[in-house]
């Protein structure tokens, strides 16, 4: 493996972190948005009261369940990744020179 | 039929066992073996105190009267936990190494250590949160009630407010022992902790346990009960729009701003990293406590007699089906859900009310302020408790006098808006640097102002004075002040109205103040410390808490004070301790008396600072550093100002020095000077009056050749011109000194007027030295009086010519033009110069550098040549350095019309 190549896959790692931190900070928007949308069901005209009904309810918590499976994902990710940077980071100064792959590229999984 | 009396022993085993757990998980954190008691599910549990009574018995009842709304109180948080919790670890970091005790103190230090903003915070807490607590004493109550409803025979006949009486007692106690054990830096409590996260499990068992026995004991599966969804009337009620967004986000900022929660989010946590797990684990744990409530409210709907309390359909279903196993878990649960979150709040208001009213007050009552480290402690540890007290004891005040009210619901949601008044301050804090004091606390009081008027008090009804007539026509018929309609918004639910116009007037308040106003120094630094606070801390420091060594501060007085004075001020303290040596133990009058020691040196804030890094293992705050600042910046100016009063002395001495030392020159010279030209003129006198006897004498005898005659005759004539010569110059130098001297102003070129000078002095004895001189840059028009100047060029030549003591004799004449208008003219010879001594008199009346007779004149040359080149507009100065005497003439080439 060429030398210097760690570095790419470091600022790929950095990139890939802080692509999932925005991810987990728009989460909470798309969940709102899904979460608004019972409002739109019934209501004026169609004889049914806004947003009633077992639709609703089973609605609510089939986002609310993949919204944890998300935000957990997500924080799976987050924090394997932290140890991960943090290891390519230790293990890169220990062997400076002596061998450019130390660890396989942080997408890959 | 259920025996109460073992409901009650199973409440009281429930309870000792929590004490039990409390205890050992103390002891762990004692002996350092936290283990996984550290661990990110203990935390995530922790955190389920946001479920309280209010949940377990109160979200069943909600659902029954409004539907799927009650889902909004679930859903903020989870929203706030899944996406925004960076949000939380902002406030982790700022906990951690601000050292942050409760919300009050989050706002208070944010704003500049603010007292006012501390105060107001924490009584908008205990306003907030006293109805909350009477609603958790409530719940028990009543769900003790239920038992004994179905139990007359029961030894104890269940008493609403004894029951809830003795519950607070208990409680009070539980909190006292283990929320105020230890004031340790970091206010963390394992024990508590624990018990909760035990309690929470309790609670989420108990729901789900009640929710599986009515989705699959009492209902024919999912299908089955869907159909039984949809024909309930639980399902027709219609979704609220605007309810639905305002509780969503009202309860989210609940989830940072409630105190209970604020202590076990940012307080209790030991790892920032445990935010990770509760990201997704709590909105878990929420999912899970609300998921069967639906189906029970569907269900105790349908099958409970009509009338019966929704609130309490946890308890009284699984009691109608006789289920006692059941019921009793539901009971405990419910339990849990109470004592878990009166426990947490009391020790959170606690802190604040000791920490931001008792201690404030305590230490202004004492004239000298603390003086006694342990002394202090045990007045906080007093001031927790009495605290503790005192908030149960207005909670269940509260819920004697208000009666209990039947709908849970609207006192959590008052209080959720009470607590979210604290809001934009808190954001604003953490992620705004231009948020001030001043803002902070205009919006905090409008916020509490307005929801106090539109929302808390509305609660008492006719009581605080909101009649029907009130809420139609306002204060004094004024219609837009209707506490339900601010401002002619009319027809919104009263819940968002109150929500939306408190926050949205603090808000605006908050940012206004915050623009208009200029915020304190501590203030803006710790503005800078919040807002930045992961550029300023690397790790996050552990609270290790430091021990005063003697040895330490044996060093570091020795640094200050010297070695030996240290050593006996520590020996003497040792022997007045009884001990040998020069280690005495370090109790706190010792420290006190080395702080006094020390600030005599080093100013009293820089030894607090500095004991107080030893002694208390104390980080020192802003303030001190400030102070520390503030003094070394004063002794600064002072000794600037010292050294620059010596400078100036210095200055001036050397001034005086100077000036004595030319003085005593001239004076020398001037006495040289005198019996100089008392010589000068008795010479040819003498010479001139011997040799007039002499030609007298001769004329009376007639023996006196021709020859004799002429000579004699010469040599008084020649006398004579020398004394005229003398006196001339006398008078010309006069005459130039009083500047009244007449200039004939012409224009000539600079050419020939050096060339007359050199011309007049090639005859003679000046005739021996050589003169170079380059002609071409000579040629400059220029105006002046050119008999003064070759005047000034004659007495140079003469001069070089007659103290030149090179073996030949050389002249040089420089003459160069400088920029348009000036010329410079330089006239070095090859002599041995002017002696440095000597520079500084040349230029003065009666100079003269040597005796010897060969000078012939009476030392005015060169002080003419300085007063003619002042009248013509120039200088003239001994250039040193050149190899030889050397004067430069400055001049003009134009006549100065000003002059």
């Amino acid at each position: 493996m060429a030398e210097g190549r760690s570095p790419v896959y470091l600022a790929r790692a950095s990139y890939r972190r802080r692509r999932l931190i925005d991810a987990q900070r728009l989460l909470p928007f798309l969940l709102l948005g899904l979460w608004l949308l019972p409002l739109l069901w019934g209501g004026e005209g169609t004889g049914q009261p806004l947003g009633a009904g077992s639709r609703s309810f089973v609605h609510v918590f089939v986002v609310w369940a993949l919204g944890i499976l998300a935000a957990g994902w997500l924080a799976f990710l987050l924090a394997h990744g932290a140890a991960r940077t943090e290891e390519l980071l230790t293990s890169q100064s220990r062997s400076e020179g002596a061998s450019g792959d130390v660890t396989p590229p942080e997408d890959r999984r | 039929m259920f025996h109460f009396n073992i409901l009650v022993l199973a409440c009281l085993s429930y309870a000792t066992f929590l004490f039990v757990v409390a205890f050992w998980a103390e002891k762990r954190a004692e002996a350092g073996r936290l283990g996984w008691l550290r661990s990110p599910w203990i935390y995530t549990l922790s955190l389920s105190i946001y479920c309280t009574a209010w949940t377990f018995y109160g979200a069943v009842g909600y659902a029954a009267r409004s539907g799927l709304e009650y889902l909004t109180i679930y859903l903020g948080p989870s929203l706030v936990m899944i996406g925004w919790w960076w949000i939380l670890r902002k406030l982790v970091r700022i906990g951690r190494t601000q050292r942050i005790t409760s919300v009050a103190d989050l706002i208070s230090s944010r704003y500049g250590k603010s007292t006012t903003l501390g105060v107001l915070v924490t009584l908008l807490a205990v306003i907030g949160t006293t109805p909350y607590i009477a609603l958790q004493l409530q719940s028990v109550a009543l769900s003790f009630a239920v038992f004994g409803l179905n139990d007359p025979s029961g030894m104890v006949v269940p008493d609403l407010d004894k029951t809830a009486l003795w519950v607070a007692a208990g409680l009070a106690l539980f909190t006292i022992l283990f929320g105020t054990r230890n004031l340790d830096a970091n206010e963390r409590h394992h024990g508590v902790v624990t018990a909760i996260a035990l309690e929470a499990v309790v609670k989420f068992v108990a729901l789900v346990g009640v929710g599986s026995f009515v989705v699959w004991g009492l209902s024919d599966g999912m299908n089955d009960l869907m159909a039984r969804i949809d024909a309930s009337p639980v399902a027709q009620h219609s979704i609220h729009g605007t309810r639905w967004i305002t509780l969503t986000l009202l309860s989210g900022a609940a989830l940072i701003t409630l105190p209970r929660m604020f202590q076990v989010i940012v307080v209790e946590n030991v790892d920032e990293n445990h935010l990770f797990t509760a990201g997704w684990a709590f909105p878990l744990y929420l999912f899970g406590m609300s998921l069967f409530v639906i189906p029970i409210a569907v269900v105790g709907l349908d099958v409970l007699p009509k009338g019966s309390n929704p609130d309490m359909f946890v308890l009284t279903l699984p009691l109608h089906y006789d289920q006692r196993v059941l019921a009793t878990l539901s009971f405990l649960g419910g339990f849990s859900s109470a004592t878990s979150m009166v426990i947490v709040a009391s020790i959170a208001l606690s802190t604040m009310v000791s920490n931001h009213i008792v201690m404030p007050i305590w230490l202004s009552s004492r004239t000298g302020g603390a003086t006694m480290s342990g002394d202090v402690r045990s007045v906080v540890l007093s001031a927790r408790r009495l605290s503790i007290f005192g908030v149960l004891a207005l909670g269940y005040l509260y819920f004697h006098f208000s009666g209990g009210s039947e709908a849970l619901a609207s006192i959590g949601m008052i209080s959720f808006s009470g607590v979210a008044q604290v809001l934009p301050a808190l954001l604003g804090g953490i992620f705004w640097r231009g948020a001030t004091r001043v803002g902070a606390i205009a919006g905090v009081v409008l916020g509490f102002c307005v929801w106090a008027y539109s929302m808390f008090l509305p609660s008492f009804g006719a009581a605080a004075g909101y009649t029907q007539a009130f809420l139609d026509n306002g204060p004094f018929g004024i219609a837009l002040l209707r506490p339900q309609a601010l401002f002619g918004v009319e027809g919104v639910d009263p819940v968002v109205h109150a929500v939306v116009w408190s926050i949205a007037l603090n808000t605006l308040v908050f940012v206004l103040g915050s623009l208009m106003s200029f915020p304190r120094p501590v203030e803006r630094l710790q503005g800078a410390q919040f807002v930045s606070v992961f550029e300023h801390t690397g790790s996050t420091r552990g609270w290790s808490h430091g021990f005063a060594e003697a040895e330490d501060l044996l060093v570091m007085a020795q640094r200050i004070l010297g070695p030996t004075d240290a050593q006996n001020l520590f020996q003497v303290e040792a022997e007045a301790q009884g001990k040998q040596g020069y280690l005495p133990d370090t109790t706190s009058e010792f420290i006190e008396r080395l702080e006094r020691e020390l600030a005599g040196s080093v100013g009293a804030a820089t030894a607090h600072a500095m004991l107080g890094q030893i002694a208390g293992g104390v980080l020192v705050s802003v303030e001190d550093l400030m102070a520390v600042a503030d003094e070394t910046a004063q002794m600064l100016e002072y000794s600037t100002q010292l050294e620059h009063k010596s400078e100036e002395l210095a200055r001036t001495a050397r001034q005086l020095r100077e000036a004595n030392g030319k003085l005593t020159a001239l004076s020398i010279q001037k006495d040289a000077f005198l019996s100089q030209i008392s010589h000068e003129l008795r010479t040819p006198m003498t010479s001139i009056r011997a040799f007039s006897e002499i030609l007298r004498e001769a004329g009376q005898t007639g023996e006196m050749d021709g020859e004799s005659l002429a000579r004699f005759s010469g040599i008084i004539h020649d006398e004579a011109q020398r004394l005229t010569r003398l006196l001339d110059d006398l008078l010309d130098l006069s005459v130039l000194e009083n500047g009244s001297v007449t200039l004939n102003w012409t224009r000539t070129n600079l050419h020939d007027v050096i060339e007359r000078a050199v011309q007049a002095t090639s005859g003679g004895a000046a005739g021996a030295i050589t003169i170079r001189r380059h002609a071409l840059s000579e040629h400059i028009a220029i105006e002046t009086d050119p008999d003064r100047l070759a005047q000034v060029f004659i007495n140079l030549i003469t001069n070089a010519s007659k103290y030149c003591d090179a073996a030949a004799p050389e002249l040089k004449i420089y003459t160069r033009r400088i920029g348009e208008d000036a010329i410079q003219i330089d006239f070095i010879d090859n002599g041995s110069g002017i002696a440095k001594d000597k520079q500084a008199v040349i230029f003065e009346k009666f100079s003269r550098l040597t005796d010897h007779a060969k000078a012939g004149g009476a030392g005015l040359g060169l002080a003419i040549c300085r007063e003619i080149m002042v009248n013509l507009g120039g200088t003239i100065s001994y250039l040193p350095g050149q190899g030889g005497a050397a004067f430069r003439l400055d001049l003009a080439r134009v006549r100065s019309r000003s002059a």
